[in-house]
């Protein structure tokens, strides 16, 4: 045994060096990390002892932004946060305005707008997985189910004519019923996407290789991810059932009956699960708007928001006049101060939203999952291996978009 | 609990340190002095009643023709089981606009108090690690203060000759 009184200067010195671990840079640009995050992770040997994150790297002054740009324009800003999802955040942000106006909507709105959304959900939850499957080595699961991605697409663009940053609706509903085409299309979603669904799990969800590197990897109790603002299936993952659908219902989603899954650990494989379980309450969910879709108007009546059709402006003074105030944003919106959150892919999406009278909101500022939960990353991978950070990374589904924004 | 009693409640407690309170669009907004932020934050949080757990939001309002409370910050909170939401404002002056940090109380309110300095400035006492966020290092003012507009114009890589306008 070393006399430790006898040390040389030297030696002392390295001793109470603590720089034993090795830096390794993890991105910014890192095919594995999906969007532009930078982690510099002080690693033991294999295992990671920190992370210290650099986010920002697609950061685009939104929410200034936002304070110089009519309510009906801030939509496409929405489309750029969580960009797997937009149409969600298209139709939280017309909610929120919708909110501060006291604007209610017909139920033939709502109920497309829960087909939308949820169609939306599981093109997000889709992406995860997938790509979660990619992250470990297993393409095949990725190929086969991005082809009904681009069915989800499709139908975007009968129904916007976007694809993926989609400016759906408009404040009050939508600006076209839906078309045969839409319709047959959704009909045909319905028809094939369970089979495509069940294929996909069937070679994943018990894949032994798949459940070996994903069970146990990541874990977060759900005290610690209620302290971290966890929201969204990362939460459920941890064991709480909080959902923005259920919690505090827009849009109609009281008129529906649906399951929230929830896991045990939090750890890698229940977030796979849980997401896995929300895409089949979704396909429920779209299954049945779509059967007692009701009849009646696609928007609901807010002359001073909503355009009136291009027919009325040619010949009628008065729907000149309204198109005219709506597209140079002369119309003074109410005072006053919301904030209304819907269940985004990745959790509680909130808008905070102060309107001072003027043509532009005075300050609105996004309630951001990803950005929020992505904190709890570093304690999230402490202790474990490069390659469980990645998964870790890949299953909470942070959207740089949203991260950022 | 409905609004009336959590605010009886509050007052019980904090007395005059509640300066306003009031509803709108559903929700219960309680404005208090920056100085007791945190106190008034962990009581929210710890009673068993009131049991505001999470912090669902964490931002600042820039008022630049309100003397002496220029900045406002905003605190949203949310009471899960019971399914309440508040919202707690504290106003600090542009001449000091520091406020305790409270990610003490939540972590999560770690990148958000880092990212409100960033857009406007206020100082976060006690913060870990209160450097910006989201833009670059070097850039040397706040950028969501009224004052200042939607583009720099002193930028030099963008020639507006090539780029157009």
């Amino acid at each position: 045994m070393q006399d430790l009184t006898q040390l040389t200067e030297q030696q002392r010195e390295l001793m109470q060096s603590k720089d034993e671990h090795y830096t390794l840079n993890l991105g910014p640009t890192h095919p594995a990390t999906h969007g532009i995050f930078q982690n510099i992770l002080k690693m033991d040997g294999e295992r990671i002892m920190d992370a210290e994150q650099t986010v920002g790297y697609i950061h685009r002054a939104f929410e200034k932004l936002a304070e110089h740009r009519p309510f009906y324009q801030i939509t496409p800003i929405t489309d750029r946060l969580n960009y797997c999802s937009s149409p969600i955040n298209n139709i939280g942000w017309h909610l929120t305005v919708e909110k501060l106006l006291g604007v209610e909507t017909p139920k033939r709105v709502d109920y497309l707008r829960i087909i939308i959304m949820e169609l939306a959900r599981i093109s997000d939850h889709l992406i995860c997985n997938s790509i979660l499957g990619v992250d470990t080595g297993a393409f095949s699961g990725f190929l086969y189910v991005f082809q009904y991605r681009e069915k989800i697409y499709e139908i975007y663009e009968e129904i916007c004519g976007a694809r993926l940053t989609t400016n759906i609706g408009r404040i009050g509903g939508f600006e076209r019923d839906l078309s045969p085409a839409a319709v047959q299309k959704i009909k045909n979603f319905i028809l094939e996407w369970p089979k495509v669904w069940n294929e996909f799990e069937s070679l994943f969800n018990r894949n032994r290789i798949f459940l070996d590197r994903i069970k146990g990897v990541g874990p977060i109790s759900a005290d610690r991810a209620l302290a971290y603002g966890f929201t969204g299936p990362n939460l459920r993952a941890a064991g709480v059932d909080y959902d923005v659908r259920v919690a505090k219902p827009y849009s109609s989603y009281n008129d529906f009956e649906f399951k929230i899954p929830v896991g045990y650990d939090g750890d890698t494989l229940d977030r796979y699960l849980v997401r896995n379980a929300e895409i089949w309450e979704s396909y429920k969910l779209i299954k049945n708007a779509f059967e007692n879709l009701p009849e009646g108007p696609y928007h609901a009546d807010v002359p001073e928001f909503y355009l009136p059709p291009k027919q009325e402006v040619y010949k009628n003074m008065e729907a000149l006049i309204y198109h005219f105030k709506i597209v140079m944003a002369e119309i003074d919106v109410p005072k006053g101060e919301v904030y209304h959150s819907v269940e985004g892919g990745n959790g509680e999406l909130g808008f905070y939203l102060i309107s001072d009278g003027g043509r532009t909101p005075y300050r609105l500022h996004f309630r951001r999952p990803s950005f929020i939960y992505y904190q709890a990353y570093p304690e999230m991978i402490r202790g474990s291996y490069l390659s469980d950070a990645i998964l870790t990374m890949s299953s909470m589904n942070v959207i740089a978009g949203e991260l950022d924004a | 609990m409905t609004h009336p009693e959590i605010v009886e409640k509050l007052k019980n407690q904090f007395g005059s340190d509640i300066l306003e309170a009031y509803e709108n669009y559903d929700m219960l907004n309680i404005h208090v002095p920056a100085y007791k932020i945190y106190s008034f934050l962990e009581y929210l949080k710890t009673d068993a009643e009131l049991n505001f757990h999470f912090l669902t939001d964490l931002t600042a309002v820039h008022n630049p023709f309100d003397e002496g409370a220029e900045f406002l910050m905003v605190y949203h909170l949310h009471n899960m089981p019971k399914n309440i939401r508040i919202r707690i404002k504290a106003s600090i002056p542009a001449s000091n606009p520091s406020i305790d940090s409270i990610h003490q109380l939540w972590p999560s309110a770690n990148w958000q108090e880092r990212e409100t300095f960033d857009f406007f400035g206020v100082n976060f006492i006690g913060h870990p690690n209160l450097i910006r966020i989201m833009n670059v290092d070097e850039m040397d003012y706040f950028p969501l203060q009224k004052q200042y507009p939607l583009e720099d114009a002193t930028r030099q890589d963008k020639n507006d000759a090539m780029f157009g306008r």
